[in-house]
């Protein structure tokens, strides 16, 4: 029987921007068996909630996460509105649907960024992250704040949008396509990634249903689930826009959705800012009656599910939260077994995984004398090396 | 003519009506039934057959549970989305007071994993013959028996003290350069 070794990687590390702990359980040089844990920054949102009237949820829920700051309050207001039956108004809805692509854009050139670094790409790195920041700085002058935009509220959005200002996002947009065409074939085109990336970490179709996979960690695997177009909701059933899939599960085809959904939402946004309609933006809601809906969003990661229960009185009895990471995380389970050491820092990358919804950090402890083998920053460099390598045979 | 039983004024109709008359007796109450929403309340005995015959639908996956405290005990609330029909269905079932408890559908749904050790750790309900019931949420320090969702936690009077540094040497504070 081969040597069985743990490799910690967690809960905390410089390269993580929060904490989680995965155990990857390797014989030799291959995984066999993952272990997560989560809940190193357990903040205790839904209880906190419980003492939140209807109106204040939405600024705790955009602190959920920083880059789901559009999502999480939209469906926590959709699950309200589902209680009480409000009719929004279509200028709302629209305004609501540029800001959440707008959203998804600028997490999907983070993720590719980060997923450049991972492989040592730098220079992906460098070009997605400048390219990300013009779609940044237009959601601050449109919303007042890169992050949590305090956009949604029970009946509509709190804030209007200039025609000067839709204007500015339309520009944003277009300028974005062309970097976008650019980095798109950088990594479509480029053999060594082809290699790197292809065939490694699969989901296949019937792990994802399993384990319940939402966003472009099931679209990865052929899975054409997408709360936009399935289960309407904004502005979305009244736009021209494809879902993406990408049929072989593995790390390739969820870097390949992921940037042809940028394409998609600056279409979304550009149809969205010549159709806007003019008129109210808030349907004025007074009171929540008794009852339960259930809000769930498509975020940049995958569907993030909010369901309510009022009884009546201005707070909610129970407010569930459920962010997409916390689907997409135990998929490794399935996807990272089989795996060679070098491959498993994209493979936890490619479900992108949030640690806010979630939980992550990383070290190597050998298993009969827990002196440490690898931390994060060792695996991201034994990545980085192997594509080098992969890339000197070419 | 159905033999589900339903509540006054609501019609098994569309898709939802569909899905719902295929558990049939398995359902004790539908309490929604409209084109996208759906509520229905289950025997609690029967979660695994439930949660069996909802992930063999075509469609289906299991988007996470909800556990509330109610009078009787905690209801779990399993949301299953359908797509691409763009569903979602609320099957409740019952832990009744005293032993809080029903069958994990875990070892059927790999996606109940995470969410029913949650509500294990931050409720107390128990799920019988869950794969693995370790916890999730809280720390490993956190005192036996106390489920900060709960009602009557309060957040500053119920807050245990924190635990002392741990002086066993492993685990991952090793960790890091």
């Amino acid at each position: 029987m081969s040597h069985r070794t743990v490799i910690n990687i967690g809960p905390f590390h410089p390269l993580q921007e929060e904490a989680e702990f995965f155990q990857l359980y390797v014989e030799g040089e291959t995984v066999v068996d993952v272990d997560v844990r989560i809940s190193y920054n357990h903040r205790g949102i839904e209880k906190l909630d419980e003492s939140k009237t209807f109106d204040q949820v939405p600024f705790v829920v955009e602190r959920v996460c920083g880059i789901c700051s559009a999502s999480h309050p939209l469906a926590y207001v959709q699950a309200v509105e589902e209680i009480a039956q409000v009719k929004v108004p279509e200028r709302a809805l629209y305004l609501r649907t540029i800001v959440n692509e707008l959203e998804r854009l600028h997490s999907h050139l983070l993720w590719v960024g980060l997923a450049g670094h991972f492989l040592g790409y730098n220079t992906v790195f460098m070009w997605a992250w400048k390219y990300r920041e013009p779609v940044m700085e237009i959601l601050e002058i449109t919303t007042g704040s890169r992050v949590n935009y305090a956009n949604c509220k029970i009946g509509g959005v709190r804030r209007d949008m200039t025609a000067e200002q839709l204007q500015q996002i339309d520009r944003v947009c277009v300028d974005l396509v062309g970097p976008l065409d650019m980095l798109t074939k950088a990594v479509l085109d480029d053999p060594v990634l082809h290699a790197r990336l292809k065939k490694v970490g699969v989901l296949t179709p019937a792990d994802a249903k399993a384990y319940g996979a939402t966003g472009p960690t099931a679209r990865g695997s052929g899975v054409a689930i997408d709360v936009r177009r399935d289960d309407p909701y904004a502005a979305y059933d009244r736009l021209d826009w494809q879902v993406i899939t990408a049929p072989d599960g593995d790390v390739f085809s969820k870097a390949v959705v992921r940037l042809l959904e940028c394409f998609e939402a600056a279409k979304i946004i550009r149809q969205c800012v010549r159709d806007i309609p003019g008129g109210e933006i808030d349907a004025k809601v007074e009171a929540i009656p008794p009852g339960e809906g259930v809000g769930h969003v498509e975020a940049p990661r995958g569907e993030t599910f909010h369901y309510v229960r009022s009884d009546g009185s201005n707070r909610p009895v129970r407010h569930k939260i459920r962010a997409p990471s916390y689907n997409n995380i135990p998929t490794f389970k399935a996807s990272c077994v089989g795996l060679q050491i070098p491959d498993v820092a994209i493979t936890l990358a490619s479900v992108d995984p949030c640690y806010s919804c979630t939980e992550r950090m990383c070290v190597a402890l050998d298993a009969q004398t827990r002196k440490p083998l690898y931390d994060f920053a060792e695996l991201v460099r034994l990545s980085q090396l192997k594509t080098q390598q992969m890339r000197k045979e070419w | 003519m159905t033999t589900v039983p339903t509540q006054e004024g609501i019609t098994l109709t569309g898709f939802v009506g569909e899905v719902i008359k295929r558990l049939g007796r398995l359902v004790v109450d539908v309490q929604q039934c409209q084109p996208r929403r759906g509520i229905v309340r289950i025997d609690p005995d029967a979660t695994v057959e439930v949660a069996r015959q909802l992930l063999a639908m075509s469609g289906s996956r299991l988007a996470t549970a909800t556990g509330i405290e109610v009078r009787d005990g905690i209801d779990i609330l399993y949301h299953w989305c359908f797509e691409p029909e763009g569903v979602v269905l609320t099957v409740k079932a019952l832990a009744a007071r005293p032993e809080l408890a029903i069958d994990s559908i875990a070892p059927v749904v790999p996606a109940a994993n995470w969410i029913e050790r949650e509500m294990h750790d931050l409720l107390g309900a128990q799920f019988r013959n869950h794969p693995d019931m370790r916890r999730l949420i809280l720390d490993d320090s956190w005192p036996q028996g106390v489920h900060p969702l709960r009602k009557d936690f309060d957040q500053v009077l119920d807050r245990p003290p924190l635990p002392s540094a741990p002086t066993d040497g492993g685990g991952p504070k090793e960790a890091g350069p």
